[in-house]
């Protein structure tokens, strides 16, 4: 990056007054990625420039929320990549058979599409009595919308064929009441979630869980980040815990590599290696 | 012409891109010194079989771009579907799953505007044949930047919605046959 571009200097000034004033700390985001998220944010809030978007954030928390939704936002789906849950359902469900009790982290829940497939996949299972699930994000708008499982009524339509390809035992409609074009997810999904705000970035280890799945989070991180997390998860997983990434994440370039040992090809699923 | 200060090409198609395609980047010499990233409108459930295909008819190296990889001259990368596909300013190349743009993951225009960011007036960007309007904007930026615009000419393409809306926000882009265009591209390498 030139030096002298005012627009790269701007944010970079933005994202270091995020970091300091609110300990929101997207300084190892992913560049081009965080500036066009920039742009939409400044064109939609009506700022001239990224300086004065950071001059209103600076000194109005209200302001604070509506950027972190430009920012940290993300639309998935239900069962995204059903070939991902056909092997948590097929290769790896078989192992967390054998544990009396399970905790399972969603790492970057958003609002919330992932921790309803796991939580589905797992009642299909026989697995969800006894499974404590952590949901966790850093934006809290997100994981309220999460925790309330509504979405809407014209996205239901993929979720199902999904659910289907993802070798799903039962309907999707047995999970869901629809009425005035949101589906709400039955609470009995979320009996056993505890949502939680956490930051990959800035925060530390909090339980032992033996599954981790952390979809198309890390892909904004730059690689230093993306081993800070990495690290994270090693750290939070039990001996031979399962790691399951997007469809276009990879360890191989991480400094973790050798922490972790491919246990499902091709759908980003990983084990820790343990003697 | 000459290939001064020439650093990348980014080319961008959607309806009848494979056809299109066919005809510039086997045209592309094995020793070519600029990367070439692609973005072609792929269904999300359609498995990236772009690099393949091309691979069998290109000289150069043609791969599925992964995120966090440093861009190589004399390589053809292809966007995975579903993804968006971005330059960083350290010449890497990353992914995003972020909203669509004009329905389109990847988009044209996300490529086009994040390249046009890192590479000034030392790119390249192509819009082929298409029937939306994703890449105008971008085609846009990377001109506005310096950089070479071109346009498959609208009377000859197989979907000319997507050329047309690039000439029409970008009138300083040149509108070529894919012929020309291959021609262009290559000399742009040769010098």
């Amino acid at each position: 990056m030139t030096g002298d571009n005012v627009e790269d200097i701007e944010i970079q000034l933005l994202l270091e007054a995020l970091f300091r004033r609110y300990h929101y700390d997207f300084r190892h985001y992913a560049q081009a990625s965080i500036k066009r998220r920039l742009k939409q944010a400044r064109l939609q809030l009506g700022f001239r420039s990224f300086s004065a978007l950071q001059d209103a954030v600076l000194h109005d928390s209200a302001m604070l929320s509506r950027l972190l939704d430009f920012l940290t936002v993300q639309v998935s789906e239900m069962f995204r990549d059903p070939g991902y849950y056909r092997a948590m359902r097929e290769k790896v469900a078989p192992h967390l058979r054998t544990y009396p009790s399970l905790k399972v982290w969603i790492a970057g829940c958003s609002s919330g599409e992932e921790l309803h497939s796991f939580a589905i996949l797992f009642g299909e299972e026989g697995l969800l009595d006894r499974t404590l699930f952590y949901a966790t994000d850093i934006n809290p708008a997100a994981l309220e919308a999460a925790a309330s499982g509504v979405y809407a009524l014209d996205r239901i339509k993929a979720f199902t064929e999904n659910h289907q390809k993802s070798g799903g035992k039962s309907s999707l409609s047995d999970y869901y009441t629809a009425a005035y074009g949101r589906a709400a997810f039955d609470k009995s999904l979320r009996r056993n979630v505890v949502f939680s705000d956490h930051s990959l970035v800035t925060d530390a280890v909090f339980a032992e869980v033996q599954l981790i799945s952390c979809r198309n989070v890390m892909i904004y991180f730059d690689r230093p980040l993306q081993d800070r997390a990495l690290g994270l998860f090693r750290d939070s997983l039990a001996r031979k815990g399962f790691l399951g990434l997007g469809s276009k994440e990879s360890l191989r370039f991480s400094a973790h590599s050798g922490a972790f040992g491919e246990f499902v090809r091709g759908e980003k699923i990983y084990q820790r290696r343990d003697p | 012409m000459s290939g001064e200060g020439m650093q990348a090409v980014v080319i961008g198609a959607s309806a009848g891109a494979v056809q299109a395609l066919s005809r510039i980047l086997p045209a592309l010499p094995g020793d070519y010194p600029m990367p070439v990233l692609v973005v072609v409108h792929i269904p999300a459930d359609r498995s990236d079989l772009m690099a393949a295909l091309f691979q069998a008819k290109c000289r150069l190296v043609v791969k599925e771009a992964e995120d966090k990889e440093p861009i190589r001259p004399g390589v053809v990368y292809f966007g995975p579907s579903d993804y968006h596909l971005l330059v960083e300013a350290d010449r890497t190349l990353s992914l995003s799953s972020d909203e669509p743009v004009h329905f389109s993951r990847p988009s044209i225009d996300v490529l086009f505007e994040s390249a046009a960011d890192t590479y000034g007036p030392g790119l390249v960007g192509v819009i082929l044949t298409g029937a939306n309007e994703d890449g105008a904007a971008g085609l846009r930026a990377i001109a506005a930047l310096g950089g070479l615009a071109l346009v498959e000419d609208p009377a000859e393409a197989f979907a000319p919605a997507m050329p047309a809306a690039a000439l029409k926000q970008c009138p300083g882009a040149r509108s070529m046959s894919l012929g020309a265009i291959a021609d262009c591209l290559a000399a742009r390498g040769a010098s």
